[in-house]
Parts: C-alpha cells; structure tokens; sequence
C-alpha cells in the first residue's frame, strides 16, 4: 500500500471521528437541555408567561368586583394610570446611546406614557380626595 | 442590577398595583391605594432604568419631563364634569404609546432579546401584531369616543349599510396580515396591520350612540390593558403581563356591569345603532293625557312637607352643572330634619361611578348617596322622589311594556313615592326615544327649566318661606 495514500485515509478517519465526537457533544446537550426543561415542567417560556397572565385574570377579576360601585370612575383612572406601566417597553427602547428609529418610537412612547402616569394618578387622587363621609 | 433583582423588583410593582385596585373596595382606603399605585410605578421606572442596556438617562428624562408636566397641568385643570372624555383622552394615549413600543421592538428586537431583525422569533411576532392591533384600535376607538364625549362628533350613532360587512372584511384582512407578518418578518405587513387596526378602531365605535358611551369607555379601557398585556408577552415581561390582564379584566367587568345596566348584551352595544335613529314618538299622543306643570316654589312646598326625600341624578345633571346647587338645596332640606338620600343607577351618566364624583365634588357625603339595588325597596317609604337630568332609568315602561325598547332594564321605582317631582327642560323623550309615562301619572310634577337654575330657585323659595 502507498504510503501518502494510508496517510490520507487516516486523516480522513480521523476527521470523521472528531465530526462525530462533535455530533455526539451537540446530541449530549440537546440532553441536558431537554432534560433541564422537562424538569422545570413549563416547555416554552410562552407557557410560563402565560401561566402569569391567566393567573392575574384571576386576581384581577376578584379584586375587581370587590370595588365598590361609587368608586368606579376613580378605579378607571387609576387602572389606565397603572395599564402605562408599558412605559418599561418604552424605556427599554429609548435606552441606548445612538439614535435610531426605535429610539424616536421609545422616546415618543416614554412621553405619552408619562402624560397618562401623571394625569391618571393626580385625577384619581382629586377624585379619592372629594369623597367624604358624613360629619 | 442583575437579573433576579429586576424580577423581584417587577413583582413587588405588580403587587403594588394589585394592592392598588384592592384599596379601591372602600372610600377611606382608596387614597392609599393610590399611593400603592404611584409606589409601583416609581419601582417599575426604577427597575428598569437601572438594566445595563438603559443609558441615555437625559433622553429618558426629558421624555417624562415633557409628558409629566403635561398630564400633570391636565389633571389638575380638568372639570370633573369632563371626566368621561378625559378618561377616553388617556385611553387613546396607551394604546399609541403600545403601538409605538411594538414598533421599536420591530426595528430593534435584540435590545429585547427576541431575535435580530430578519429573524424575530416566531411566538414574538405574533404577540407583537396582536399587542399592535389592539393598541391601533384602542387609539383610534378612543379618539372617536373622546369627540363625541366633547361633543366633537354628533353622539348620535353612524351607521351604514353594509357596515358590520365592511368590519369583518377588515378584520379577516387583519388576521391575513398578522400570518403574513409572522411568515415573513415583512415591514409592509408591520405597517399594514397599524393602518388596519387604525380605521378598524373608528369604525367600530362610529356607530355606537353617545349613552352608550359608559360601555365603550370601559371597553377601552379593557382594550387599553389587554395591548399593554399582548405587548408583555412580546417583551416576555411578567409585570406588563399582570398588570395589562388587571386592566383588562377591570374594563371587561365595567363593560359587563353597565351592560347589565341596560339589559342588553355586550354585542348588541357592540354592533351599535342603537339610540337617536328612532324619532322621538309620544308627542301626538299627548292630547288625551294631561301633565301636572310646576313652579320651584310649589316644589318647595311639596318637599318642605316631606319627612324623607330621594334625589335620583342622571346625566341632565352633569350638563347643566347643577350638582352644587342640588347639594345646597339637600342641605336646606336636611336643616329641617328631612331625611335626604341619592339613588344612582348603574348606567347614570357617561362613565361608570359618574354620579357619585359629581356628588362628591359638591360635598355630598358619600354614606348618604346609594346604588340602586340598595336603595330601590325604599321608594315605597319616601314621601318626595326629586328626579334631576334622569329619564329612561326611571322609566316604567321597562317593567310593564313588552313592547318598549328598554323592556326589562333595572329602573329606579320612583313611581311609589308619594309625590314624583321631574326637572326637563322639555316633555322630549330620553335617548332611547322613548315616551316615559312617569310624566302623565297623578303623583307626578314636571318642573320644567334648566336642571341648575330650578335647583337654585328652589333654594330660593325654601329660604324665603320663613322658618
């Protein structure tokens, strides 16, 4: 057998053996990972928030019909006061350092949001301040 | 601020506002549920404002700054009688403000850890265009609601044929947009989602006539938590999350409960129509019936008379700002050892719990102001039922006419007090067009004047008879 032709095969053993010791180290942590999930039993981070949000329809509900029916127009100024806690969006967004088209759409969400976080909370508080009880 | 530090802090805001909306259960907690509420926020800005991608603190800055100082001057300047289109005013503010934060996600997913531009995850694109439609929609809807509320746009309803047709076009036109979107991550199909969800938020309350208003305002202000939520999912933001489903499910109760107020079904409001298209009927027939007409001080008199009295206040009542001489005259009346309640119909007003501001702006205890499954039983014991800027949720007709468009909606009995006193300015029906037949019976008084100016006359009367 040609010398230069046993070495050339035995380079080529050789990589395929690293591509399949590369392949295995993929599938051991497509494992791990699975694994990992399958204990934390919430699959798709999407399950997980979902969770969150189905949970806090619940509360929400409950906490809603506990308000009492005088105080409704004051429970609409402040759930739309807190309903601009999307100003995080808009913060994440106008955040960094160089100007771009996200951050001309943060920066506009920043100030609208703020418009509603101030006026929602100082209209409730006029409000909530009226609201006496008998002397 | 690592990571688990910021989950923390975004819980303890979500906590923060759940305490918020429980403070609301009573008058004497709800001032420090709104502290609860602004704590909150400052915790949410704070946490987020201290993530290593945040930066350019003096934009930010400037941003609340500018906006700050205009919802504040707002806030402060506005009539508690032009509250229900200042709520629709910030309704609209969210929903632009959702449509923007999806639109920044778009342009720039990395700094939310969605993807790159070209590959946006595909479970984030499709809550991006559902937050987007939705925060489109609250926008617009809640512009149209503002101007009629202002009286911008005529209240009454517009309709046109095929109009829940060219609706559903547009909403099965939407759907196509978002599969599009999420396929191909194309921009076309970003923007044409916004513009979409923009006419489709005109279209849907066009046709929805100005008493109906108390429905569409907590309809979008359900709509206005269910976009920041759908913009939660995309950011994968537990605490947008949370808080848009506490908005959400407080708006879709409102809507319910004034739903039930009216007796008609969600959609029934929903598809519109209803109110100012029927002509007022009544008139013609009025020749056999006879109304008993008179002055402030026959009224007087009347309630002089009385041990006990029930003021029952609708809408009438905001527009001819008579709330404070109602309330100077409750006290004349009070003075004199008449006992004096309020009786509040669910749907009263523009906006649920409308009556019972105004009644608190004009210092009206509220202990003494009662909803109408409290005090409905009562009417029978009361000598004087003082009905001021009310009609249809009095209306009788609701319990007796099969007929009547509002057949079976809750009404005040103010019928079974011994003497009805009715302020109008006129014998014209309510905005359902329908004939209330509380005028024409023996026990009733029609005063007829400017809701305020009777208030005040009456006043006037009671001073002067002497005691």
């Amino acid at each position: 057998m040609d010398p230069t032709k046993l070495a050339d095969s035995a380079a080529r053993i050789a990589t395929e053996a690293q591509s399949v010791a590369e392949q295995a180290a993929a599938l051991a942590q497509d494992a791990t990972h699975l694994a990992l999930t399958q204990t934390a039993g919430s699959g798709d981070p999407f399950v997980f928030l979902f969770t969150v949000f189905v949970l806090a329809c619940f509360v929400g509900y409950y906490v809603v019909w506990s308000v009492t029916p005088a105080l409704h127009s004051p429970l609409m100024a402040v759930t739309n006061a807190i309903s601009s806690v999307i100003i995080v969006g808009a913060l994440i967004a106008a955040g960094p350092d160089d100007w771009d088209i996200s951050k001309i759409f943060g920066f506009i969400a920043v100030v609208l949001a703020s418009v509603n976080i101030f006026g929602g909370f100082i209209v409730s508080q006029r409000m909530l301040a009226m609201f006496k009880p008998k002397k | 601020m690592s990571a688990s530090l910021t989950a923390f802090a975004y819980l303890l805001a979500s906590v923060c506002f759940i305490m918020a909306l429980r403070g609301l259960s009573h008058p004497k907690s709800a001032r420090m549920g709104n502290i609860y509420g602004i704590v909150g926020m400052v915790i949410a800005i704070a946490a987020t404002v201290a993530l290593p991608g945040v930066v350019s603190f003096s934009t930010i800055i400037i941003g609340i700054l500018i906006g700050g100082a205009i919802g504040t001057v707002i806030a402060l300047k506005i009539a508690m009688t032009a509250l229900p289109q200042l709520v629709a005013a910030f309704h609209s503010l969210v929903g632009l403000a959702a449509v923007f934060v999806a639109g920044s996600a778009f342009f720039s997913p990395e700094a939310y850890g969605i993807g790159t531009v070209g590959d946006i995850h595909t479970g984030s694109l499709i809550e991006m265009s559902i937050g987007t439609a939705i925060g489109a929609i609250t926008f617009t809807g809640s512009i149209i609601a503002f101007g009629k509320l202002q009286g911008l746009i005529s209240g009454k309803p517009l309709v046109f044929s095929g109009q829940h047709f060219v609706n559903l076009a547009l909403g099965i036109l939407l759907v196509l947009m978002v599969i599009w979107l999420t396929v191909s991550e194309s921009q076309t199909a970003f923007w044409a989602i916004v513009v979409l969800s923009l006419v489709l938020g005109v279209l849907i309350i066009v046709p929805i006539g100005g008493a109906d208003m108390p429905v569409v305002v907590s309809m979008l202000n359900s709509y206005s938590g269910w976009a920041a939520a759908g913009i939660g999912f995309t950011l994968a933001n537990p605490l947008l999350i949370v808080t848009g489903a506490l908005v959400g499910s407080s708006g879709a109760i409102l809507s319910y409960i004034m739903c039930r107020g009216m007796n008609r079904s969600f959609f029934n409001v929903i598809l519109g129509g209803f109110g100012g298209e029927t002509a007022a009927p009544g008139m013609e027939d009025l020749g056999d019936r006879t109304v008993r007409q008179g002055s402030a001080e026959d009224a007087a008199f009347i309630m002089e008379q009385a041990n006990s009295v029930i003021i029952v206040p609708g809408y009438g009542m905001a527009v001819a700002q008579a709330q404070h001489a109602l309330a100077e005259m409750a006290e004349v009346l009070e003075s004199r050892g008449i006992n004096v309640r309020y009786a509040i119909h669910p749907v009263a007003g523009r906006m649920p719990g409308h009556m019972n501001v105004l009644l608190a702006e004009a210092s009206v205890p509220y202990d003494v102001v009662l909803e109408l499954d409290e005090i409905n039983n009562d009417f029978t014991s009361t000598d004087v039922a003082f009905v001021i800027g009310a009609n249809d949720i009095t209306n009788p007709a609701a319990k007796t006419d099969k007929s009547s468009p509002i057949y079976g909606m809750p009404v005040l009995d103010v019928e079974d007090s011994g003497t009805v006193l009715f302020i109008k300015r006129s014998l014209a029906s309510g905005y359902a067009g329908i004939d209330n037949p509380l005028f024409y019976q023996d026990n009733t008084m029609m005063l007829f004047d400017d809701a305020k100016k009777m208030c005040e006359n009456i006043v006037k009367a009671l001073k002067g008879s002497g005691h």
